[in-house]
């Protein structure tokens, strides 16, 4: 297994410094990704499941080179990025690229899908006017829509349609690597589908390697080989997907699944205290869990559970995991 | 937006087309001015001063020193127009340089720009203005500058606003992911996004800026004998106001003419640029819906508890009409959990706001149909009936309770006017309700989270006070419209528990907007599934869950990724739901359906009863439910 | 609430610092050798060789800098030279006629103009929106200093009601209700562009909160619609008000300059227009420091009256 995205240590700090020219007191921060380590093999889909404010969607942003991050390394085909983070992302453009979330304001409302599409040819691969028109049309045709919306605008678009337009964007740049960032949330349900589908064709024709971003437990097993699920700024389990569904072994993870409402299974209160995320400002020493955790011991509210192997493949950082 | 489309918005506003007509009129003459036979307008004539208006040789009389007015006005009009107008380019170009790039590039450089920005602001502008004439010495030229660099902070402000939220779309990282650099993202990506708003701050600003130079001007600071623009005319004219009021009078209400027309022009072309004015979006909507309906349906037998009948909600926009309710019936009855979903533009939300007359209006209109709550219709009742329906019988909890609390009212405050809107309870007495409200809820220190704001909560806990909210007066039906979609899936899954709790402990009805069909299984007893504003389908939640009979909600259904099924590719649902201000006739689902017939594409489908307590609106009907 | 204001007081020093900077910089804009600039016509030798000294005009621009701010720090201002008076007795003398003056319009224009906006908004395309929109622009497209001197025809020449111009009648004058007198037309004047830009904003205000979800959610908790308006709207609409107020309060004090010479009133603003055409270097500088001073102070209170409305804002 070759690793196409190997992360090490990759950290995030928001915020910090000190006010009044340095003089006054510090300023909080907010430590929103604690060292992440991934490795993503060649052709893999990694899903990442996370409620909001879990620090999913900057560790995105940081492989893709949006963040430049505090912390750590990020290797894409055995090359270093982390050092071109925030400096110059077209470094990253030819290898990873990016769907959004919200895909109608990923499109820039004053340029034609052709002026969108064109732009990363341009810039990324120099390619000709020639070409380009070609490309445009075999990128149009990879996204099943038609080739009389080239002149459009987005505003003329519905989410859906919008959703295909940003995929063959990224496509455009003929990356290695997609990370997708909550692709279909914004979506209804039935276009939904539509667009999980698109993506696995897609991945099988040009070879691609997925990191796929979502709140929804459901969809991250309908397309992920592997999953690292997230909770407040760190992985905290990670494992090939039938093992994490079939036995999660990180009590966060037993409750993400249970409260997922499902057909067929009744109501019942999944914690008995109501309990929410630990304050980011001033996070607790131990275990970020522990406050909700029916497993938690003494030693959770003191020490940080590091992520350790527990079975083949199935990393978890819990002092007292699921059984 | 074209050009055209743009002419036709601008002169749809009869005052703005004035305006432009007038000011059109205005340029033109003072273009003229070379050429028009007009007398010297330095030529002094002692003998001849202060003539009246309407004097030979003087259409517009003399001033104090002989010199004809009407020719003084026209030339000063052009000077006061293009000086108006270059110093308002002038702070413009400069304004939006400094706006885009600290706006862009955020962090130190926003802080040291504006902090720069913010020095100038700190002056009242006309001291600013004054110090820079003191030290230029009074003259046109340096009136120009004067004003341009007052009016910078407004275009570099304005312009930074715009821009910090521009810079943060998602489209400028994916430019930067094109291989974009900094400087071509600017001008590339920001600058048409921001380009109409600086359009629109000039548009406004012009008017103001020819007031200033005038003013100046008006001062001495500004143009020097002999040459006159309005401004000095009118500061040479004050000297004999009293006795000869005409040489004040003239350019003074010359100068009101030009800025009354060049405000009017700029409203319409900010009107006809601003993209929610033009979606008519920034109307305020009324105290309750417009009723506008023909007939009102034969009340039934016997109604439920909320009983609506052919509902008929329309948004009328401009010329189009966007039929969102073609017609829906529902009833709840005392005590049950009625579930209605669909996806988005479905009409499920709507119906929801229309039974309290809450829908937005305009554009909302009631069109037709029925509601009736109890058996009193509520569409015809006097706002005074209504209102004393809503929050006390009927309640509702919304989506986002972020925007659905007051940002400025604590917690407890909004909960105690939710009571004493209805009952005249005293202070304390109602402090203590309120507190017993949040304990039902389960807000764990509920007593010191009575004094707490919205935003001091979390998104879970603003969800509890909404619900508690809407318990206050212990309603007959609680309307709950997506009320967990914005929230994670472990808080969601609390508030389900704790809404099917109070439901079942106080026997209140729920009518549960959702798109959701995991939620609608775990909490509903009953469920109404809605398709291009219509209900396809309505049954018990088991049933229907287990044999769809509609297609649309089998293959719904089907759709949705369930947990535990492993990886694999999912069933879509080909094409896009109708757009409502073009529904086909028959079956709205009939282009996406693979068993559609002729048959479906014409004629009205009724909704049909199929089997016990289920109906469905479909002549091709799933399974053996036929 | 008291750490607050404190933090916004010592945050005031630095803007004042700039204030000062600025001013001095665009001062040693003025061509020539600087003190006969400064002196102007009074200039003599011994005038000039004085100030070079005083002012230290003689060293590079950054210690004049500094020598001048000392200077002004200790409430030396200089002295004008064409009043023969310090610089700071003038100033503070003819500031206090130009607060009666603005004060009023302020208060005029803050009143008027919100109430405006709200029954604009609340009725919007009605009669009374349409009329007071109206009546709103005519107010914002006119010269205050046009207006006041058409006041002056119509109320003080013609229907002799009020007097020509003024702050106090020259005999037997100087008790309140002969202020009041000299004041209604000037503060009238002053007030009427403030109140068109207050109530086009608290329109537009009041339109954009009537929309948002928390007053759906106060109309069906059955709320009346007096009650909806005037508290809910109107509490979160002044959000967005009290600062365009702020911003107000320099305009009205600008406006000042116009009105207070078309009235004859002994404010600062005339004092300023006299002593740059006079030019009486040393009066503008003093006069431009100190009133801009003030309006740092002024708009310091309007943050906290912002804080005390907002809970979000950070105190």
């Amino acid at each position: 297994m070759t690793s196409t995205l190997r992360i090490r240590d990759l950290d995030k700090r928001f915020g910090g410094g000190r006010t009044l020219f340095g003089f006054g007191a510090e300023k909080p921060s907010v430590h929103a990704v604690q060292s992440a380590n991934l490795d993503v093999a060649s052709g893999e889909t990694l899903g990442i499941v996370g409620e909001s404010g879990c620090g999913k969607s900057t560790l995105a942003r940081m492989i893709v080179g949006l963040l430049p991050p505090t912390e750590g390394r990020i290797e894409i085909e055995g090359q270093d990025y982390a050092e071109r983070a925030g400096k110059d992302p077209a470094a990253f453009g030819k290898l990873i690229q990016y769907v959004f979330q919200d895909p109608i304001s990923s499109l820039n409302p004053r340029k034609t899908i052709r002026q969108i599409l064109e732009a990363p040819l341009k810039l990324l691969h120099a390619m000709p006017a020639a070409e380009r028109g070609a490309r445009i049309d075999d990128l149009l045709d990879a996204v099943n829509l038609r080739r009389e919306f080239l002149d459009r605008y987005p505003h003329e678009f519905s989410g859906g349609q919008a959703q295909r337009i940003g995929i063959a964007r990224a496509l455009a740049a003929a990356p290695r690597i997609l990370v997708l960032d909550e692709p279909v949330s914004a979506l209804d349900v039935s276009v939904q589908a539509q667009v999980l589908n698109l993506l696995a064709e897609l991945k099988r024709e040009f070879e691609l390697t997925y990191l796929f971003i979502s709140h929804d437990l459901a969809v991250v097993e309908a397309v992920a080989d592997r999953v690292a699920v997230m909770y407040f700024g760190a992985i905290v389990e990670m494992a090939p997907a039938e093992k994490i569904f079939a036995k999660p072994l990180h009590h966060y993870t037993v409750l993400l699944a249970r409260s997922a409402p499902t057909v067929g299974r009744p109501l019942g209160a999944p914690e008995a205290e109501d309990a929410e995320l630990p304050d980011p400002l001033n996070p607790p020493p131990g275990c970020a869990f522990a406050r909700r955790c029916p497993a938690a011991t003494e030693i959770c509210r003191r020490e940080r559970p590091p992520l350790e192997e527990n079975g083949t493949q199935h990393l978890v950082a819990c002092h007292n995991p699921a059984r | 937006m074209n050009a055209g489309a743009f002419l036709k918005l601008f002169a749809r506003n009869r005052l703005a087309a004035a305006g432009g007509l007038i000011l059109v009129f205005v340029v033109l003459i003072a273009l003229a001015a070379p050429i028009l036979p007009l007398q010297d307008p330095y030529a002094q004539d002692t003998a001849d001063k202060f003539l009246r208006p309407f004097s030979d040789g003087h259409f517009l009389g003399t001033d104090h020193l002989g010199r004809d007015i009407l020719s003084r006005l026209i030339w000063g009009t052009r000077l006061s127009l293009v000086v108006g107008l270059v110093a308002s380019f002038g702070a413009a170009f400069f304004g939006s340089i400094i706006g885009i790039v600290a706006g862009y590039f955020g962090g130190r450089t926003d802080n040291w720009l504006m902090r720069g920005i913010d020095m100038l602001m700190a002056f009242p502008y006309i001291l600013l203005a004054l110090a820079i004439v003191a030290a230029l010495g009074p003259g046109l030229t340096n009136a120009l500058i004067a004003v341009a660099v007052v009016n910078i902070p407004f275009f570099a402000r304005n312009i930074r606003g715009v821009t910090v939220t521009l810079a943060h779309k998602e489209f400028v990282d994916a430019a930067r992911l094109s291989g974009m650099t900094d400087i071509r993202i600017m001008l590339s990506e920001i600058l048409p996004n921001v380009l109409p708003v600086i359009v629109i701050a000039m548009s406004t600003t012009v008017g103001w800026m020819i007031l200033e130079t005038a003013g100046l001007s008006f001062l001495g600071l500004g143009s020097q004998p002999p040459v006159a623009d309005l401004g000095s005319m009118l500061g040479e004219g004050r000297n004999a106001l009293i006795t000869d009021p005409h040489a004040s009078i003239i350019p003074g209400i010359m100068i009101f003419v030009i800025v009354m027309s060049v405000n009017l022009m700029g409203d319409g072309i900010r009107d006809a640029l601003d993209p929610r004015l033009r979606s008519g979006a920034l109307t305020r909507p009324m105290a309750r819906t417009l009723v506008d309906r023909d007939a009102v349906p034969e009340p039934p037998a016997n109604p439920a508890l909320l009983d609506l009948q052919d509902l008929r909600t329309e948004f009328r926009v401009g010329n189009r009409t966007l039929k969102a309710l073609s017609g829906v019936s529902l009833e709840v009855r005392p005590g049950e959990c009625l579930g209605l979903i669909g996806e988005s533009g479905s009409g499920k939300s709507v119906t929801a706001l229309s039974v309290m007359g809450l829908v937005a209006s305009p554009p909302g209109v009631i069109a037709g149909g029925a509601v009736r709550y109890a058996g009193q219709e509520l569409l015809g009742a006097p706002f005074s009936e209504l209102r004393e329906l809503r929050g006390n019988r009927i309640s509702y909890i919304f989506q986002d309770p972020l925007a659905t609390l007051h940002p400025l009212y604590t917690v407890g405050d909004q909960i105690v006017e939710a009571i004493q809107a209805h009952r005249s309870t005293p202070n304390a007495q109602a402090r203590a309700r309120a507190l017993e409200l949040l304990n039902a809820v389960r807000i764990p220190n509920a007593e010191r989270r009575l004094g707490d704001y919205p935003h001091e909560l979390s998104g879970g806990m603003r969800q509890r006070v909404g619900i508690a909210m809407a318990l206050a007066n212990e309603p007959d039906l609680i309307i709950a419209d997506e009320p967990t979609t914005a929230l994670d899936v472990t808080v969601q899954a609390q508030i389900l528990a704790l809404l099917d709790d109070l439901r079942r402990d106080r026997g209140v009805a729920i009518l549960f907007i959702t798109h959701d069909f995991g939620v609608v299984a775990q909490l509903c007893d009953r469920v109404a599934v809605m398709y291009a504003g219509r209900i396809v389908e309505t049954g018990p939640t088991d049933a229907i869950l287990d044999a769809p009979a509609h297609p649309y909600t089998r293959r719904l259904i089907a759709c949705v990724p369930r947990l535990g099924e492993g990886r694999r590719a999912l069933h879509a649902i080909p094409g896009l739901p109708p757009a409502v201000d073009d529904l086909p006739a028959g079956c709205a689902f009939a282009p996406r359906c693979d068993k559609a017939t002729d048959a479906c594409r014409t004629g009205e489908i009724t909704l049909a009863k199929s089997a016990a307590n289920r109906a469905v609106r479909c002549l091709y009907p799933e399974g053996d439910v036929a | 609430m008291g750490g607050y204001i404190l933090k916004r007081l010592l945050a005031a020093i630095p803007v004042i610092l700039g204030i000062t900077v600025i001013v001095f910089l665009i001062m040693s804009l003025i061509p020539g050798d600087p003190a006969t600039a400064i002196l102007g016509s009074y200039a003599t030798p011994e005038n000039v060789e004085k100030l070079n000294r005083d002012l230290g005009l003689d060293k590079p621009l950054v210690s004049q800098y500094f020598i001048w701010l000392g200077n002004m720090v200790q409430g030396d201002f200089g002295r004008s030279f064409s009043l023969n008076r310090p610089v700071l007795d003038e100033v503070l003398e003819r500031f206090g006629a130009t607060l009666i003056l603005a004060g009023t319009s302020l208060v005029l224009c803050s009143i008027f103009g919100i109430l405006a906006g709200v029954i604009s908004a609340s009725r919007q395309y009605g009669l009374a929106d349409k009329a007071i929109t109206f009546v709103v622009l005519i107010g914002i497209s006119i010269p205050s200093f046009f207006l006041g001197m058409m006041m002056i025809l119509l109320f003080a020449v013609k229907l002799r009601w009020l007097p020509v111009s003024g702050m106090y009648a020259i005999y037997g004058g100087g008790d309140l209700p002969d202020l009041l007198r000299h004041l209604a037309m000037p503060a009238i004047a002053l007030a009427v562009v403030a109140t068109g830009v207050i109530a086009r904003l608290s329109r537009s205000a009041m339109l954009e909160v009537l929309r948002q979800d928390f007053i759906r959610t106060a109309r069906a908790k059955g709320v009346k619609e007096n009650r909806v308006v005037w508290r809910h709207a109107l509490k979160a609409a002044m959000v967005s008000i009290i600062p365009v107020i702020g911003v107000q309060a320099g305009f009205v004090l600008s406006g000042a300059v116009y009105i207070e010479t078309v009235f004859q009133w002994p404010g600062v603003g005339r004092m300023l227009v006299t002593a740059i055409l006079t030019r009486d270097i040393l009066l503008v500088q003093g006069g431009v420091v100190i009133v801009a001073a003030c309006y740092v102070l002024f708009n310091l209170a309007v943050d906290v009256a912002q804080s005390l409305l907002d809970p979000r804002v950070k105190i």
